[in-house]
């Protein structure tokens, strides 16, 4: 079989050579873009996330992403966002209280209390509600000093706790956020990467319907 | 509820590791690509990679080291040594580095803290602070490998560099380092309790009971080099001996 491309996105703020050596090793073909038609329309697309809300979204901004980016995630085209990519979603963060997120989701991002040592670093345990289908139980990789607190009607999550409870992944047909990192999470985050591939991959097979 | 990281620590000089590895069924021991697969297989959290080379060359070596393991290993890699700049911690990154510490380069000019954060995130910036106890009776930050007694104050150090935007401590006693005599709890003690980052601890680990007292001393990390290397204890056993006084483990 061909190995299928899947589109990075680099908003300038991102380490993404992690995100890329996990792809290889899944056999895919990653390649990096910053362009907005290859945002829209490319069948696989990951968005990462490392840095400020603010310099993430500046950076979209530029690159003329913003548009593009929130018109696929409406539409449920199979895309993987991490970390600060998935917090990059909501409406608002403590993070940069002057800026705008993509708002797809009418949520708030909130900064860990003070009783936990922040950045949370290291495996925390996640556990996915049933009707999940992408998202698998077990110990996954956090580097996050920010959390989404509750769960978002209309999609499927997985929740952690760190200070309290907070939104580890969530997903929605083929677009699945993750607050930890996958391509960093061993064994277990190649296979929840390999199941939104999969999934990904029968979105496109049934003509782009989200399942 | 978060785990404890157990890093497995690889001293690289020109893209060989240096200390002596004894381990079965490795093709070449002295590979760091086939050495941090190994650790991942066994269950490690986290590989840590320490440059120690001396010469320009070995430092060309050192981003071809971080790239081959980063083709081997879904887990989070911190790499140090010779990082003076922001433009080398950025290179690191770019070759597959999830965290970069910097050390001696930060004592002689902070700055390099806040324009690592502020570029790349604090969850990037990792400070290493070697200290070793003083004759007046605080912990003293040494650097270039030990050589150099810097007189500043660790605690204080450690207090600054997370105002400046650390957003962990690899905190090393030179004092217990090679030692095997246990971690320096007073020293873990006493930088947990001035700042509310993560605390790694390295430096004299030769047995489980020397991690679960640095782990009720409040470190959040456990990094060791020759209780690995040695064959004494795979990750895996360590874990579950660990994981069976208590601890929370990712097993």
């Amino acid at each position: 079989m061909a190995r299928s491309d899947v589109y990075i996105v680099r908003t300038g703020t991102a380490n993404v050579a992690s995100v890329a050596a996990a792809m290889t090793r899944l056999n895919m073909n990653p390649c990096m873009t910053s362009d907005a038609s290859e945002v829209s329309t490319s069948p696989l697309l990951i968005l990462p996330g490392v840095g400020t809300l603010a310099a993430a979204m500046a950076g979209m901004r530029e690159r003329d992403l913003i548009v593009p980016l929130r018109d696929r995630l409406e539409k449920g085209m199979p895309t993987l966002a991490i970390c600060l990519g998935m917090q990059l979603f909501c409406e608002e963060s403590e993070e940069s209280p002057d800026v705008k997120g993509l708002g797809l989701i009418g949520s708030r991002i909130d900064r860990f209390p003070d009783e936990v040592r922040v950045p949370q670093l290291g495996w925390n345990r996640i556990d996915p509600d049933p009707s999940c289908r992408m998202l698998l139980p077990g110990h996954c990789y956090f580097a996050n000093s920010y959390r989404l607190q509750r769960p978002v009607a209309g999609w499927a999550t997985a929740m952690s706790d760190y200070g309290g409870p907070f939104v580890a992944g969530m997903e929605k047909g083929a677009v699945l956020a993750c607050q930890f990192h996958p391509e960093l999470s061993g064994e277990l985050g190649l296979r929840i990467i390999g199941r939104w591939l999969e999934l990904s991959m029968r979105y496109h097979a049934e003509g782009g319907i989200s399942c | 509820m978060l785990t404890t990281r157990i890093i497995p620590c690889l001293d690289v000089r020109d893209g060989r590791v240096v200390k002596g590895v004894k381990f079965q069924g490795l093709r070449d021991a002295g590979s760091p690509s086939e050495l941090a697969a190994e650790y991942e297989l066994q269950g490690a959290d986290e590989i840590a990679i320490l440059d120690v080379s001396a010469t320009i060359e070995g430092r060309g070596a050192q981003l071809a080291t971080v790239r081959a393991v980063r083709a081997q290993v879904a887990l989070p890699l911190t790499i140090g040594g010779g990082v003076h700049d922001i433009s080398r911690a950025e290179s690191l990154l770019e070759a597959g580095a999830d965290k970069v510490s910097i050390n001696t380069a930060a004592v002689e000019r902070a700055d390099l803290i806040d324009e690592m954060s502020s570029r790349f995130g604090c969850q990037c910036t990792v400070l290493a602070i070697d200290a070793a106890r003083n004759a007046k009776g605080f912990f003293e930050v040494v650097t270039r490998s030990g050589s150099v007694r810097t007189g500043i104050d660790a605690v204080a150090w450690a207090r600054e560099a997370a105002q400046r935007g650390a957003g962990e401590i690899l905190l090393t006693s030179w004092d217990r380092d090679g030692t095997r005599a246990g971690y320096d709890l007073e020293l873990i003690r006493a930088i947990v309790g001035a700042v509310k980052l993560p605390i790694i601890a390295s430096g004299g680990a030769a047995n489980a009971d020397h991690m679960v007292m640095a782990v009720r001393a409040g470190a959040s990390a456990l990094l060791a080099a020759s209780i690995f290397h040695f064959g004494e204890y795979s990750v895996a056993t360590l874990k579950q001996e660990l994981a069976t006084k208590g601890m929370e483990m990712r097993i």
